[in-house]
């Protein structure tokens, strides 16, 4: 039922805000770097690390404070969230001030990661996602109340393992995805889109991970009553 | 516990509003009606939760920027001078009316609202949300119409307590109303409950009738 996602037409009516200011601009990403060339070098490097094995660092976190583990889950996303900041409107300074920031959050709440619901590069953009809203746009980011996962509700390693392969292959459809759409998608997340532009079906394959992380919601909303 | 069945809510958020909550680029008062409907609907949740993972995946393949030199270490002072890590709040399901994110705007739940009158018994309260966007809360006693209205942009209305119709159907505990500027409705309050209902308006609304539209200007609608 949910395994393409309709960009229903009428988005004329979606209040879209740019998330920067665009002062900094100039400072931005060179394009030379944004091409496709880059993006398969990088491909081969990371294909190694899984998403699976991210889990277990932010475990080593949570549970023996190991700052290795931290070490290279900053080398890997750090610079990631920093583009991501300079691509949304920061200068240089203000993109490594919030990397860092965002960081020390994923250290300060690595017990509330759920890898049961979510991927740690889906984590890490979430926390990079609200940084921006908070330093970029000066506003609050309103957040779903929390159903945090206590002992009683540590999740099944099926569940995680099967999230983060799910987390994988949503990866690959989006980097499988025609130039077009992909850009469009890009664009709407990094917030350069304007929204008549939205309508595209995007033919990603969101069913499965929907479905999972309805599963472990189910099973959180249990071990809460 | 007054919070609403899940497979009661039958009017759900449309998938590209969940798609720009989760990109982050929605006004402060559409992210606040975003994530209340969130907070009672899992079905919604995890829709949301599968366009984060968009962004993750995105994430992932951004070219890197390049970090300071003594990035790490400065990182790792930061996580020192923090100290402890923070608790996870208590969550336990609670017998709020208002969904946590809106009890953090008004400081409190139901009882803590600030109510103006806003005539034929309407009452309403304006939630303090930066950005052009507004949010308020509206206390439609039981049985009432309120005033036939169309706006200029998109309106969308979460019911919490009660449940109010109009030409589009039946809106109850959960459910969530999108209007766009082509709609021009009376929504009335069911008889037997009063209705609770936190709206936002990316426009001012424009009413119909000539009493409220010599208001609008006192009320901020």
């Amino acid at each position: 039922m949910f395994s393409n996602v309709d960009w229903i037409e009428d988005c004329d009516t979606l209040p879209l805000t740019p998330p920067g200011a665009p002062a900094g601009a100039e400072s931005g990403v060179p394009a030379a770097s944004r091409g496709a060339g880059s993006r398969v070098t990088r491909m081969a490097e990371d294909r190694a690390q899984g998403a699976s094995e991210w889990v277990d660092h932010v475990v080593r976190i949570r549970d023996a404070r190991d700052e290795a583990a931290f070490a290279e889950l900053f080398a890997h996303f750090a610079p990631r969230v920093k583009a991501f900041l300079i691509r949304s409107g920061a200068d240089d300074g203000l993109a490594e001030e919030c990397a860092q920031e965002v960081m020390a959050t994923l250290w300060q709440k690595a017990h509330l990661f759920d890898p049961a619901r979510a991927s740690v590069s889906t984590w890490v953009f979430t926390i990079a996602r609200n940084r921006r809203i908070d330093a970029l746009r000066r506003q609050r980011r309103p957040e779903p109340e929390d159903l945090p996962w206590g002992p009683e509700a540590e999740p099944q390693q099926d569940d995680v393992l099967a999230l983060q392969q799910d987390s994988e292959r949503l990866a690959e459809a989006l980097r499988s995805l025609p130039e077009k759409q992909r850009v469009l998608i890009e664009r709407a997340y990094f917030g350069e889109l304007s929204h008549s532009e939205i309508a595209e079906e995007t033919g990603l394959p969101l069913g499965t991970i929907k479905s999972r992380i309805r599963l472990a919601l189910d099973r959180l909303r249990h071990a809460l009553r | 516990m007054t919070k609403p069945m899940n497979n009661d809510i039958t009017h759900h958020l449309s998938p590209q509003l969940l798609m720009a909550y989760s990109a982050g680029t929605l006004p402060e008062a559409f992210d606040l009606i975003v994530a209340s409907h969130l907070s009672l609907c899992d079905q919604c949740r995890a829709e949301a939760e599968s366009y984060d993972a968009v962004g993750g995946a995105l994430l992932e393949d951004e070219p890197t920027a390049e970090m300071a030199e003594d990035s790490l270490a400065a990182t790792l002072r930061m996580i020192r001078m923090g100290g402890e890590p923070d608790e996870p709040a208590p969550a336990r399901p609670g017998t709020h009316v208002l969904p946590r994110p809106i009890r953090d705007y008004v400081g409190g739940d139901l009882d803590a609202v600030r109510w103006q009158n806003v005539g034929r018994g309407v009452r309403q309260a304006l939630l303090p949300v930066n950005g052009d966007a507004r949010a308020r809360l509206l206390h439609i006693p039981a049985g009432t119409a309120v005033p036939d209205h169309g706006h200029q942009g998109l309106e969308l209305t979460l019911v919490l307590r009660g449940a109010f119709s109009d030409t589009d159907g039946r809106f109850g505990p959960g459910d969530v109303e999108i209007a766009d500027q082509e709609i021009e409705h009376t929504p009335v309050a069911e008889e037997g409950e009063d209705c609770i209902c936190l709206a936002v308006t990316d426009a001012p609304l424009r009413f119909s009738g000539l009493m409220p539209r010599l208001a609008q200007p006192f009320l901020k609608i």
